[in-house]
Protein backbone atom coordinates (compact mmCIF):
# COMPACT_ATOMS: atom_id res chain seq x y z
CA UNK A 1 0.00 0.00 0.00
CA UNK A 2 1.49 3.32 -1.08
CA UNK A 3 0.68 5.07 2.21
CA UNK A 4 2.86 2.63 4.11
CA UNK A 5 5.69 3.45 1.73
CA UNK A 6 5.23 7.13 2.32
CA UNK A 7 5.34 6.56 6.06
CA UNK A 8 8.50 4.49 5.90
CA UNK A 9 10.68 7.26 4.51
CA UNK A 10 11.07 10.94 5.29
CA UNK A 11 10.28 13.63 2.76
CA UNK A 12 12.63 15.39 0.39
CA UNK A 13 12.00 18.72 2.05
CA UNK A 14 13.83 17.67 5.21
CA UNK A 15 17.09 17.19 3.36
CA UNK A 16 19.08 20.04 4.85
CA UNK A 17 19.58 21.76 1.54
CA UNK A 18 18.49 24.94 -0.16
CA UNK A 19 19.52 28.55 0.38
CA UNK A 20 20.45 29.43 3.98
CA UNK A 21 19.84 25.82 4.97
CA UNK A 22 22.06 26.07 8.03
CA UNK A 23 19.63 28.39 9.77
CA UNK A 24 16.42 27.95 7.82
CA UNK A 25 15.39 24.31 8.08
CA UNK A 26 12.34 24.51 5.85
CA UNK A 27 9.85 26.77 4.12
CA UNK A 28 6.17 26.16 3.76
CA UNK A 29 3.30 27.90 1.98
CA UNK A 30 -0.29 26.84 2.39
CA UNK A 31 -3.45 28.06 0.71
CA UNK A 32 -6.97 27.70 2.10
CA UNK A 33 -9.81 27.29 -0.40
CA UNK A 34 -13.50 26.47 -0.16
CA UNK A 35 -16.24 25.51 -2.54
CA UNK A 36 -18.71 28.26 -3.24
CA UNK A 37 -22.00 27.98 -1.33
CA UNK A 38 -21.20 24.66 0.36
CA UNK A 39 -21.13 24.53 4.15
CA UNK A 40 -17.60 24.66 5.58
CA UNK A 41 -16.39 21.32 7.05
CA UNK A 42 -16.99 22.36 10.65
CA UNK A 43 -20.63 23.22 9.95
CA UNK A 44 -21.46 20.64 7.28
CA UNK A 45 -23.46 17.59 8.22
CA UNK A 46 -21.76 14.21 7.81
CA UNK A 47 -23.53 13.48 4.54
CA UNK A 48 -22.68 16.90 3.12
CA UNK A 49 -19.05 16.55 4.18
CA UNK A 50 -18.73 13.20 2.45
CA UNK A 51 -20.38 14.60 -0.68
CA UNK A 52 -17.90 17.50 -0.69
CA UNK A 53 -15.00 15.07 -0.27
CA UNK A 54 -16.29 12.99 -3.20
CA UNK A 55 -16.45 16.14 -5.29
CA UNK A 56 -12.95 17.39 -4.49
CA UNK A 57 -10.92 14.21 -4.13
CA UNK A 58 -10.95 13.01 -7.77
CA UNK A 59 -9.88 16.48 -8.94
CA UNK A 60 -6.96 16.52 -6.50
CA UNK A 61 -5.94 12.97 -7.40
CA UNK A 62 -6.10 13.93 -11.07
CA UNK A 63 -3.55 16.73 -10.73
CA UNK A 64 -0.37 16.16 -12.76
CA UNK A 65 1.61 16.82 -9.54
CA UNK A 66 -0.20 13.91 -7.90
CA UNK A 67 0.54 11.25 -10.50
CA UNK A 68 2.40 9.15 -7.93
CA UNK A 69 0.55 10.36 -4.91
CA UNK A 70 -0.83 8.58 -1.96
CA UNK A 71 -4.39 9.49 -1.21
CA UNK A 72 -5.81 8.29 2.06
CA UNK A 73 -9.01 8.78 4.02
CA UNK A 74 -8.52 9.95 7.59
CA UNK A 75 -10.56 7.08 8.99
CA UNK A 76 -8.15 4.61 7.34
CA UNK A 77 -5.14 5.96 9.19
CA UNK A 78 -4.20 4.70 12.63
CA UNK A 79 -3.50 7.19 15.41
CA UNK A 80 0.21 6.44 15.06
CA UNK A 81 0.25 6.96 11.30
CA UNK A 82 -1.53 10.26 11.73
CA UNK A 83 1.02 11.32 14.32
CA UNK A 84 3.89 10.44 11.97
CA UNK A 85 2.30 12.66 9.31
CA UNK A 86 1.93 15.47 11.87
CA UNK A 87 5.61 15.17 12.81
CA UNK A 88 6.50 15.46 9.12
CA UNK A 89 4.27 18.53 8.77
CA UNK A 90 2.20 16.76 6.12
CA UNK A 91 -1.03 17.14 8.05
CA UNK A 92 -2.06 19.46 10.87
CA UNK A 93 -2.93 18.38 14.40
CA UNK A 94 -6.52 19.38 13.62
CA UNK A 95 -6.58 17.13 10.59
CA UNK A 96 -5.18 14.23 12.60
CA UNK A 97 -8.32 14.43 14.74
CA UNK A 98 -10.57 13.95 11.69
CA UNK A 99 -12.20 10.73 10.59
CA UNK A 100 -14.93 9.98 8.08
CA UNK A 101 -15.34 12.65 5.40
CA UNK A 102 -11.76 13.92 5.46
CA UNK A 103 -8.70 12.84 3.51
CA UNK A 104 -5.14 13.79 2.63
CA UNK A 105 -3.37 13.51 -0.70
CA UNK A 106 0.44 13.70 -0.70
CA UNK A 107 2.94 13.45 -3.52
CA UNK A 108 5.64 10.82 -3.32
CA UNK A 109 8.42 13.28 -2.47
CA UNK A 110 6.27 14.66 0.35
CA UNK A 111 6.74 18.20 -0.87
CA UNK A 112 3.03 18.71 -1.54
CA UNK A 113 0.17 17.78 0.69
CA UNK A 114 -3.49 18.57 0.24
CA UNK A 115 -5.85 18.15 3.16
CA UNK A 116 -9.50 17.82 2.23
CA UNK A 117 -12.09 18.92 4.80
CA UNK A 118 -9.75 20.19 7.44
CA UNK A 119 -11.06 23.53 8.73
CA UNK A 120 -11.56 24.56 5.11
CA UNK A 121 -12.58 22.33 2.21
CA UNK A 122 -9.02 22.51 0.93
CA UNK A 123 -5.78 23.17 2.75
CA UNK A 124 -2.99 22.83 0.21
CA UNK A 125 0.66 23.19 1.08
CA UNK A 126 4.07 23.02 -0.49
CA UNK A 127 7.18 22.30 1.58
CA UNK A 128 10.79 23.04 0.66
CA UNK A 129 14.06 22.72 2.53
CA UNK A 130 16.00 25.89 3.29
CA UNK A 131 14.68 29.36 2.60
CA UNK A 132 12.56 28.85 -0.51
CA UNK A 133 9.31 30.65 0.18
CA UNK A 134 8.91 31.79 -3.41
CA UNK A 135 9.55 28.34 -4.84
CA UNK A 136 7.05 26.85 -2.39
CA UNK A 137 4.48 29.49 -3.33
CA UNK A 138 5.04 28.89 -7.02
CA UNK A 139 4.42 25.18 -6.59
CA UNK A 140 1.24 25.51 -4.58
CA UNK A 141 -0.06 28.39 -6.68
CA UNK A 142 0.19 26.18 -9.75
CA UNK A 143 -1.86 23.49 -8.01
CA UNK A 144 -4.45 26.11 -7.06
CA UNK A 145 -4.69 27.42 -10.62
CA UNK A 146 -5.18 23.90 -11.92
CA UNK A 147 -7.88 23.13 -9.38
CA UNK A 148 -9.83 26.33 -9.86
CA UNK A 149 -10.52 25.33 -13.45
CA UNK A 150 -12.36 22.28 -12.11
CA UNK A 151 -13.82 23.48 -8.83
CA UNK A 152 -15.91 26.53 -8.10
CA UNK A 153 -14.02 28.26 -5.30
CA UNK A 154 -15.72 30.70 -2.95
CA UNK A 155 -14.34 34.10 -3.95
CA UNK A 156 -15.55 37.60 -3.29
CA UNK A 157 -14.20 40.53 -5.33
CA UNK A 158 -13.79 42.60 -2.15
CA UNK A 159 -12.77 39.97 0.43
CA UNK A 160 -10.97 37.53 -1.84
CA UNK A 161 -11.00 33.81 -1.01
CA UNK A 162 -13.60 33.11 1.67
CA UNK A 163 -12.48 30.85 4.51
CA UNK A 164 -14.10 29.26 7.55
CA UNK A 165 -12.09 31.50 9.86
CA UNK A 166 -12.05 35.24 9.07
CA UNK A 167 -8.36 35.32 9.98
CA UNK A 168 -7.53 33.51 6.71
CA UNK A 169 -9.78 35.45 4.36
CA UNK A 170 -8.26 37.25 1.36
CA UNK A 171 -5.29 35.34 0.00
CA UNK A 172 -5.98 32.35 2.25
CA UNK A 173 -2.20 32.10 2.37
CA UNK A 174 -0.02 31.26 5.33
CA UNK A 175 3.69 31.26 4.54
CA UNK A 176 6.16 30.15 7.17
CA UNK A 177 9.79 29.25 7.68
CA UNK A 178 11.28 27.09 10.40
CA UNK A 179 14.44 28.67 11.80
CA UNK A 180 17.17 27.13 13.92
CA UNK A 181 18.59 29.94 16.08
CA UNK A 182 20.61 28.44 18.96
CA UNK A 183 22.98 31.40 19.31
CA UNK A 184 20.11 33.88 19.73
CA UNK A 185 18.79 31.65 22.52
CA UNK A 186 22.20 31.10 24.17
CA UNK A 187 22.91 34.83 24.19
CA UNK A 188 19.45 35.73 25.51
CA UNK A 189 18.55 37.78 22.46
CA UNK A 190 15.68 35.63 21.29
CA UNK A 191 12.92 37.43 23.21
CA UNK A 192 14.00 40.73 21.78
CA UNK A 193 13.91 39.28 18.28
CA UNK A 194 10.51 37.65 18.82
CA UNK A 195 9.06 40.93 20.07
CA UNK A 196 10.48 42.88 17.15
CA UNK A 197 9.09 40.39 14.64
CA UNK A 198 5.68 40.39 16.34
CA UNK A 199 5.57 44.15 16.26
CA UNK A 200 5.65 44.20 12.49
CA UNK A 201 2.72 41.85 12.14
CA UNK A 202 4.42 38.49 11.80
CA UNK A 203 3.87 35.56 14.14
CA UNK A 204 6.70 33.69 15.85
CA UNK A 205 6.22 30.53 17.81
CA UNK A 206 8.34 27.71 19.11
CA UNK A 207 8.14 24.72 16.83
CA UNK A 208 7.67 22.11 19.50
CA UNK A 209 6.49 22.61 23.03
CA UNK A 210 3.66 24.72 24.35
CA UNK A 211 3.40 28.47 24.55
CA UNK A 212 6.70 30.29 24.71
CA UNK A 213 8.82 27.21 25.30
CA UNK A 214 10.80 26.42 22.18
CA UNK A 215 12.48 23.05 22.00
CA UNK A 216 15.53 22.45 19.88
CA UNK A 217 15.92 26.23 19.41
CA UNK A 218 13.50 25.94 16.50
CA UNK A 219 11.12 28.77 15.75
CA UNK A 220 8.54 29.31 13.10
CA UNK A 221 7.94 32.72 11.57
CA UNK A 222 4.79 33.26 9.54
CA UNK A 223 2.52 35.99 8.22
CA UNK A 224 -0.38 36.84 10.49
CA UNK A 225 -2.55 38.78 8.06
CA UNK A 226 -4.04 37.58 4.79
CA UNK A 227 -6.25 40.46 3.63
CA UNK A 228 -5.10 43.71 2.08
CA UNK A 229 -1.78 42.63 0.57
CA UNK A 230 -0.89 40.64 -2.51
CA UNK A 231 0.69 37.22 -2.03
CA UNK A 232 4.01 38.50 -3.37
CA UNK A 233 3.99 41.41 -0.92
CA UNK A 234 3.39 39.09 2.01
CA UNK A 235 6.20 36.79 0.90
CA UNK A 236 8.54 39.71 0.34
CA UNK A 237 7.88 41.10 3.81
CA UNK A 238 8.41 37.70 5.39
CA UNK A 239 11.57 37.03 3.39
CA UNK A 240 13.10 40.35 4.43
CA UNK A 241 12.48 39.72 8.12
CA UNK A 242 13.80 36.16 7.92
CA UNK A 243 17.00 37.43 6.29
CA UNK A 244 17.39 39.86 9.16
CA UNK A 245 16.90 37.12 11.74
CA UNK A 246 19.51 35.00 9.91
CA UNK A 247 21.92 37.89 10.09
CA UNK A 248 21.28 38.32 13.82
CA UNK A 249 21.83 34.64 14.43
CA UNK A 250 25.11 34.74 12.50
CA UNK A 251 26.30 37.74 14.42
CA UNK A 252 25.34 36.07 17.69
CA UNK A 253 27.36 32.99 16.67
CA UNK A 254 30.41 35.07 15.90
CA UNK A 255 30.09 36.98 19.13
CA UNK A 256 29.78 33.77 21.15
CA UNK A 257 32.83 32.29 19.48
CA UNK A 258 34.91 35.40 20.01
CA UNK A 259 33.73 36.66 23.38
CA UNK A 260 32.46 33.60 25.24
CA UNK A 261 34.29 30.64 23.69
CA UNK A 262 34.20 28.63 26.93
CA UNK A 263 30.43 28.84 27.22
CA UNK A 264 30.09 27.69 23.64
CA UNK A 265 32.68 24.92 23.92
CA UNK A 266 31.07 23.68 27.11
CA UNK A 267 27.69 23.40 25.40
CA UNK A 268 29.10 21.72 22.31
CA UNK A 269 31.28 19.31 24.30
CA UNK A 270 28.53 18.31 26.73
CA UNK A 271 26.01 17.73 23.97
CA UNK A 272 28.53 15.48 22.21
CA UNK A 273 29.21 13.49 25.38
CA UNK A 274 25.58 13.01 26.33
CA UNK A 275 24.31 12.20 22.83
CA UNK A 276 27.01 9.56 22.40
CA UNK A 277 26.81 8.02 25.86
CA UNK A 278 23.31 8.39 27.28
CA UNK A 279 21.07 5.36 27.82
CA UNK A 280 17.78 7.14 28.32
CA UNK A 281 16.66 10.45 26.85
CA UNK A 282 13.33 12.21 26.61
CA UNK A 283 12.27 14.04 23.51
CA UNK A 284 12.89 17.49 24.96
CA UNK A 285 16.48 16.72 25.94
CA UNK A 286 17.12 15.07 22.59
CA UNK A 287 15.91 18.09 20.62
CA UNK A 288 17.99 20.49 22.67
CA UNK A 289 21.17 18.40 22.40
CA UNK A 290 20.67 17.75 18.70
CA UNK A 291 20.29 21.49 18.24
CA UNK A 292 23.78 21.96 19.72
CA UNK A 293 25.18 19.20 17.50
CA UNK A 294 23.65 20.98 14.50
CA UNK A 295 25.24 24.25 15.65
CA UNK A 296 28.52 22.33 15.96
CA UNK A 297 28.25 21.28 12.31
CA UNK A 298 27.51 24.85 11.23
CA UNK A 299 30.51 26.22 13.13
CA UNK A 300 32.93 23.63 11.77
CA UNK A 301 33.35 21.53 14.93
CA UNK A 302 32.25 18.50 12.94
CA UNK A 303 33.02 17.60 9.34
CA UNK A 304 30.23 18.39 6.92
CA UNK A 305 29.47 14.76 6.10
CA UNK A 306 28.14 14.29 9.65
CA UNK A 307 25.44 16.90 9.21
CA UNK A 308 22.94 14.58 7.58
CA UNK A 309 22.87 12.21 10.56
CA UNK A 310 22.04 15.05 12.92
CA UNK A 311 19.31 16.41 10.66
CA UNK A 312 17.74 12.98 10.35
CA UNK A 313 17.76 12.44 14.10
CA UNK A 314 15.60 15.52 14.62
CA UNK A 315 12.81 13.65 12.87
CA UNK A 316 13.63 10.08 13.88
CA UNK A 317 13.55 10.82 17.61
CA UNK A 318 10.05 12.31 17.51
CA UNK A 319 7.60 10.16 19.54
CA UNK A 320 5.59 8.72 16.65
CA UNK A 321 8.63 8.12 14.45
CA UNK A 322 10.24 6.21 17.32
CA UNK A 323 7.12 4.21 17.87
CA UNK A 324 6.45 3.25 14.27
CA UNK A 325 9.22 0.63 14.12
CA UNK A 326 7.82 -1.23 17.12
CA UNK A 327 5.04 -3.75 17.04
CA UNK A 328 3.62 -2.86 20.43
CA UNK A 329 2.89 0.46 22.04
CA UNK A 330 5.88 1.64 24.03
CA UNK A 331 5.71 3.14 27.51
CA UNK A 332 7.44 6.46 28.09
CA UNK A 333 10.53 4.89 29.71
CA UNK A 334 10.82 2.38 26.88
CA UNK A 335 10.64 5.18 24.36
CA UNK A 336 13.36 7.15 26.17
CA UNK A 337 15.64 4.10 26.11
CA UNK A 338 14.91 3.42 22.45
CA UNK A 339 15.55 7.08 21.61
CA UNK A 340 19.01 7.05 23.18
CA UNK A 341 19.77 3.71 21.47
CA UNK A 342 18.92 5.17 18.06
CA UNK A 343 20.99 8.28 18.70
CA UNK A 344 24.05 6.34 19.95
CA UNK A 345 23.89 4.01 16.98
CA UNK A 346 23.54 6.79 14.45
CA UNK A 347 26.37 8.82 16.00
CA UNK A 348 28.67 5.81 16.50
CA UNK A 349 31.27 7.09 14.07
CA UNK A 350 30.69 10.75 14.87
CA UNK A 351 34.07 12.37 15.49
CA UNK A 352 34.74 14.50 18.57
CA UNK A 353 34.40 18.28 18.18
CA UNK A 354 37.43 19.75 16.47
CA UNK A 355 37.96 22.47 19.05
CA UNK A 356 41.52 23.34 18.06
CA UNK A 357 40.62 23.67 14.39
CA UNK A 358 37.71 25.99 15.03
CA UNK A 359 39.66 28.19 17.44
CA UNK A 360 42.64 28.36 15.09
CA UNK A 361 40.49 29.34 12.14
CA UNK A 362 38.77 31.90 14.35
CA UNK A 363 42.11 33.51 15.26
CA UNK A 364 43.24 33.55 11.64
CA UNK A 365 40.70 36.34 11.31
CA UNK A 366 38.21 34.85 8.91
CA UNK A 367 35.83 34.30 11.80
CA UNK A 368 33.56 31.34 12.02
CA UNK A 369 32.71 29.57 8.80
CA UNK A 370 29.57 31.40 7.94
CA UNK A 371 26.71 30.54 5.63
CA UNK A 372 28.20 31.50 2.28
CA UNK A 373 24.88 32.71 0.85
CA UNK A 374 24.35 35.46 3.32
CA UNK A 375 25.83 38.87 3.46
CA UNK A 376 28.03 39.33 6.53
CA UNK A 377 27.34 42.68 8.07
CA UNK A 378 27.43 44.01 11.54
CA UNK A 379 24.25 45.80 12.26
CA UNK A 380 23.07 46.99 15.63
CA UNK A 381 20.61 45.20 17.81
CA UNK A 382 17.27 46.37 16.56
CA UNK A 383 17.31 46.84 12.84
CA UNK A 384 13.91 45.22 12.36
CA UNK A 385 12.01 47.16 9.85
CA UNK A 386 9.94 46.33 6.85
CA UNK B 1 -52.24 32.35 2.20
CA UNK B 2 -51.08 31.30 -1.26
CA UNK B 3 -47.68 29.78 -2.09
CA UNK B 4 -45.27 32.47 -3.32
CA UNK B 5 -43.81 30.09 -5.89
CA UNK B 6 -46.75 28.40 -7.60
CA UNK B 7 -49.41 30.87 -6.44
CA UNK B 8 -51.91 27.99 -6.54
CA UNK B 9 -51.50 25.84 -3.46
CA UNK B 10 -51.93 27.03 0.08
CA UNK B 11 -48.63 27.83 1.75
CA UNK B 12 -47.63 25.63 4.67
CA UNK B 13 -43.91 26.37 4.95
CA UNK B 14 -42.86 29.84 6.02
CA UNK B 15 -39.32 31.08 5.53
CA UNK B 16 -37.60 34.22 6.65
CA UNK B 17 -34.32 35.14 5.07
CA UNK B 18 -31.99 38.07 5.33
CA UNK B 19 -30.91 39.46 2.00
CA UNK B 20 -28.41 42.30 2.19
CA UNK B 21 -29.53 43.18 5.69
CA UNK B 22 -33.23 43.25 4.77
CA UNK B 23 -35.61 40.63 6.02
CA UNK B 24 -37.61 38.80 3.39
CA UNK B 25 -40.47 36.42 3.97
CA UNK B 26 -41.23 33.58 1.61
CA UNK B 27 -44.26 31.35 1.91
CA UNK B 28 -44.48 28.06 0.06
CA UNK B 29 -46.59 25.00 -0.34
CA UNK B 30 -45.27 21.58 0.64
CA UNK B 31 -44.65 20.53 -2.96
CA UNK B 32 -42.68 23.66 -3.88
CA UNK B 33 -40.59 23.53 -0.74
CA UNK B 34 -39.49 20.05 -1.73
CA UNK B 35 -38.94 20.88 -5.34
CA UNK B 36 -35.25 21.33 -5.90
CA UNK B 37 -35.10 22.76 -9.38
CA UNK B 38 -36.87 26.06 -8.96
CA UNK B 39 -36.21 27.75 -12.32
CA UNK B 40 -37.94 31.02 -11.62
CA UNK B 41 -35.10 33.58 -11.34
CA UNK B 42 -36.79 35.34 -8.42
CA UNK B 43 -36.78 32.02 -6.64
CA UNK B 44 -33.00 31.75 -6.97
CA UNK B 45 -32.04 32.51 -3.38
CA UNK B 46 -34.89 30.36 -2.24
CA UNK B 47 -33.67 27.44 -4.29
CA UNK B 48 -30.20 27.85 -2.83
CA UNK B 49 -31.67 27.86 0.60
CA UNK B 50 -33.57 24.67 0.08
CA UNK B 51 -30.64 22.91 -1.55
CA UNK B 52 -28.29 24.09 1.18
CA UNK B 53 -30.39 22.83 4.01
CA UNK B 54 -31.70 19.65 2.49
CA UNK B 55 -35.30 19.59 1.41
CA UNK B 56 -36.25 16.78 3.76
CA UNK B 57 -35.65 18.96 6.78
CA UNK B 58 -38.41 21.07 8.23
CA UNK B 59 -37.56 24.58 7.13
CA UNK B 60 -39.85 26.63 9.29
CA UNK B 61 -38.21 29.72 10.69
CA UNK B 62 -39.67 32.41 12.85
CA UNK B 63 -38.81 36.07 12.40
CA UNK B 64 -37.35 36.06 15.89
CA UNK B 65 -34.43 33.97 14.70
CA UNK B 66 -33.56 36.83 12.38
CA UNK B 67 -29.80 36.64 11.99
CA UNK B 68 -29.45 33.30 10.29
CA UNK B 69 -27.55 32.55 7.09
CA UNK B 70 -30.14 31.90 4.36
CA UNK B 71 -27.74 29.52 2.66
CA UNK B 72 -26.53 27.27 5.45
CA UNK B 73 -28.63 28.13 8.51
CA UNK B 74 -25.65 29.28 10.53
CA UNK B 75 -26.36 31.73 13.35
CA UNK B 76 -24.38 34.51 14.91
CA UNK B 77 -24.37 32.84 18.29
CA UNK B 78 -22.69 29.85 16.67
CA UNK B 79 -19.99 32.17 15.37
CA UNK B 80 -19.45 33.63 18.83
CA UNK B 81 -18.90 30.09 20.09
CA UNK B 82 -16.47 28.77 17.48
CA UNK B 83 -15.03 31.81 15.69
CA UNK B 84 -15.70 29.96 12.41
CA UNK B 85 -18.41 30.72 9.85
CA UNK B 86 -20.87 28.29 8.28
CA UNK B 87 -20.40 28.85 4.55
CA UNK B 88 -19.13 31.43 2.07
CA UNK B 89 -22.53 33.16 2.01
CA UNK B 90 -22.19 33.81 5.77
CA UNK B 91 -19.73 36.58 4.86
CA UNK B 92 -22.56 38.64 3.39
CA UNK B 93 -25.12 37.47 5.94
CA UNK B 94 -23.01 38.65 8.85
CA UNK B 95 -21.08 41.35 6.99
CA UNK B 96 -21.96 44.09 9.46
CA UNK B 97 -20.45 42.37 12.47
CA UNK B 98 -17.51 41.03 10.50
CA UNK B 99 -16.30 44.35 9.20
CA UNK B 100 -14.92 45.62 12.49
CA UNK B 101 -13.39 42.25 13.22
CA UNK B 102 -11.60 42.06 9.87
CA UNK B 103 -10.34 45.60 10.29
CA UNK B 104 -8.61 44.64 13.53
CA UNK B 105 -7.25 41.42 12.09
CA UNK B 106 -5.78 42.40 8.75
CA UNK B 107 -3.62 44.91 6.92
CA UNK B 108 -6.41 46.18 4.72
CA UNK B 109 -10.06 45.62 3.97
CA UNK B 110 -9.81 44.87 0.29
CA UNK B 111 -8.31 41.80 -1.37
CA UNK B 112 -5.60 42.76 -3.83
CA UNK B 113 -4.10 39.34 -4.48
CA UNK B 114 -4.85 36.42 -6.74
CA UNK B 115 -8.21 36.20 -8.43
CA UNK B 116 -9.47 32.96 -10.01
CA UNK B 117 -8.62 33.04 -13.71
CA UNK B 118 -12.10 32.00 -14.70
CA UNK B 119 -13.53 35.00 -12.88
CA UNK B 120 -10.90 37.28 -14.41
CA UNK B 121 -11.79 36.06 -17.87
CA UNK B 122 -15.47 36.69 -17.33
CA UNK B 123 -14.77 40.15 -15.88
CA UNK B 124 -12.64 40.94 -18.93
CA UNK B 125 -15.45 39.75 -21.18
CA UNK B 126 -17.96 41.90 -19.34
CA UNK B 127 -15.72 44.91 -19.77
CA UNK B 128 -15.37 44.23 -23.45
CA UNK B 129 -19.14 43.90 -23.85
CA UNK B 130 -19.58 47.21 -22.06
CA UNK B 131 -17.17 48.97 -24.41
CA UNK B 132 -18.74 47.41 -27.48
CA UNK B 133 -22.21 48.41 -26.30
CA UNK B 134 -21.08 52.02 -26.07
CA UNK B 135 -19.63 51.80 -29.56
CA UNK B 136 -22.86 50.26 -30.77
CA UNK B 137 -24.86 53.14 -29.34
CA UNK B 138 -22.71 55.75 -31.04
CA UNK B 139 -22.83 53.78 -34.30
CA UNK B 140 -26.63 53.79 -34.17
CA UNK B 141 -26.69 57.48 -33.32
CA UNK B 142 -24.36 58.16 -36.21
CA UNK B 143 -26.58 56.00 -38.44
CA UNK B 144 -23.66 53.73 -39.33
CA UNK B 145 -25.92 50.70 -39.54
CA UNK B 146 -23.50 48.23 -41.10
CA UNK B 147 -21.01 48.86 -38.29
CA UNK B 148 -23.80 48.61 -35.73
CA UNK B 149 -24.90 45.23 -37.03
CA UNK B 150 -21.33 43.90 -36.84
CA UNK B 151 -20.98 45.18 -33.30
CA UNK B 152 -24.27 43.62 -32.26
CA UNK B 153 -23.14 40.23 -33.58
CA UNK B 154 -19.86 40.53 -31.76
CA UNK B 155 -21.60 41.36 -28.49
CA UNK B 156 -23.90 38.36 -28.89
CA UNK B 157 -20.96 36.01 -29.42
CA UNK B 158 -19.13 37.36 -26.39
CA UNK B 159 -22.19 37.08 -24.19
CA UNK B 160 -22.78 33.46 -25.12
CA UNK B 161 -19.09 32.73 -24.48
CA UNK B 162 -19.41 34.24 -21.03
CA UNK B 163 -22.46 32.14 -20.26
CA UNK B 164 -20.62 29.01 -21.33
CA UNK B 165 -17.62 29.90 -19.18
CA UNK B 166 -19.85 30.49 -16.17
CA UNK B 167 -21.66 27.22 -16.80
CA UNK B 168 -18.40 25.26 -16.77
CA UNK B 169 -17.81 26.43 -13.23
CA UNK B 170 -20.91 24.82 -11.84
CA UNK B 171 -19.59 21.48 -10.68
ZN1 LIG C 1 -46.33 25.97 -4.43
ZN1 LIG D 1 -23.82 30.39 5.60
Amino acid sequence: MPTRNILSKGGDWFGGEGPHHQIVVSSRVRLARNLSGKPFPGWAKKVERSAILDLIRPQVEGLPEMSEASSVSCQDLSALEKQVLVERHLISREHAAKGLGSAVVMNRRQTLSIMINEEDHLRMQALRSGLQLRAAFKAINKVDTELEEKLDFAFDSKLGYLTACPSNVGTGMRASAMLHVPALVLSDQINQVVQAVNKIGLAVRGLYGEGTEALGNLFQISNQTTLGEREEEILERLQKVILQVIEHEQNARKTLLQNRPNTLLDHIGRSYGILRHAYSMNSKEALNLLSLAKLGCDLGFYPDNQRRAVDELFMETQPAHLQKGSQKKLATEERDILRSDIIRKKLETFSAPDVDGVMRRGKEGSGAPADPDSAPGTRGQAPFSE
Amino acid sequence: MLCDVCKVETASVFLTQIVEGKMQKVNMCEACSKEKGVSDPTGFALADLLLGMGAAQPVERSAAEGNRCPKCGFTHSEFTKTGRLGCSVCYSTFSEGLEGMLKGMHKGMRHTGKCPERLQRSLALENEVRTLTQELRSAVEGERYEEAAALRDKIKTLESENLKAAGAGEK
